[in-house]
């Protein structure tokens, strides 16, 4: 598994485990009350759970096994994966922390902005990669 | 494939099924005579879908094709990956039987099946991060 691959999955478990941590505290209060601002928790749930967990697992895997090419960097343009690595997760935290602390909304557009970044990084990084096992990156 | 992933998977094609049949409960009231109160069911079969097939799905396809912890212990613990499919099945089941309960009789009492079934469901959250996170590596 590459070392970018080692990033985002262990980024991605840690937001599984800070968004498994949110729901649990929602959910326990929905059956036994502790205190009604937990329902402010929900944005940042699921914006840690769907992008932060979820897709963020997913781009981690597809950096490992999409296929190689045979000359130049085995992984072609590592730069922009990283880029996508970095917007994403700077996006996610500053919706998921912005939506929960009622920040003001520019601060959660600019993590949307972060977040669409990252998935135009990544775009430019896979679409190469998406082709036979075992050709080289100079093949249409 | 280790039993554990079949028990994974098989429980994860089971949710997806209950989900997307939950799906029709929750849209049927607009089509047929049917109590309102279905909408209810809008909590449990979004997380039906996340959680019981998508979750259920990734963890068990990680517990087998991630590196190998060590040559001993392959997959890491293999209790503790264990418990943490009782524990995340169970708390899901508790929750699709005690939120709906819980919202149409809240003084019922059965708001504790749905504290329980948080705690269940984390702990196996925490369960599969601590059990997968030696599996991050190189080879």
């Amino acid at each position: 598994m590459p070392r970018l691959s080692r990033w985002y999955i262990r980024a991605s478990l840690l937001f599984l485990g800070l968004g498994f941590t949110l729901g649990a505290l929602i959910l326990f209060h929905k059956g036994a009350a502790l205190h009604p601002a937990l329902w402010q928790l929900l944005p940042a749930h699921i914006e840690f759970l769907l992008l932060g967990w979820t897709l963020q697992l997913a781009m981690g895997v597809a950096f490992w096994i999409l296929p190689r090419f045979l000359e130049g960097p085995a992984r072609g343009n590592e730069a922009a994966a990283w880029l996508a690595f970095g917007l994403l997760n700077g996006g996610v935290l500053l919706v998921g922390v912005s939506w929960t602390l009622g920040l003001p909304a520019l601060i959660p557009w600019l993590g949307r902005v972060a977040e669409a970044g990252a998935a135009m990084a990544f775009a430019v990084h896979a679409w190469p990669r998406i082709r036979p096992f075992g050709m080289s990156s100079t093949h249409g | 494939m280790p039993p554990l992933t079949r028990w994974y998977l098989k429980s994860a094609l089971g949710y997806f099924v209950a989900a997307l049949l939950a799906g029709i409960a929750l849209t049927a009231p607009a089509v047929f005579r049917l109590p309102p109160a279905m909408a209810i069911l809008g909590p449990v079969y979004f997380h039906l879908f996340m959680v019981g097939w998508v979750a259920q799905l990734i963890f068990g396809i990680a517990y087998w094709l991630f590196p190998r912890y060590s040559k001993e212990q392959p997959r890491g613990s293999e209790p503790l990956a264990a418990a943490t499919y009782v524990l995340l099945n169970a708390g899901l089941l508790l929750r699709t039987v005690g939120e709906p309960l819980h919202t149409l009789w809240p003084t019922a009492g059965w708001g504790w099946l749905v504290a329980l079934s948080a705690v269940l469901q984390w702990v196996a959250g925490m369960g599969f991060v601590l059990n997968t996170w030696g599996r991050i590596k190189e080879r």
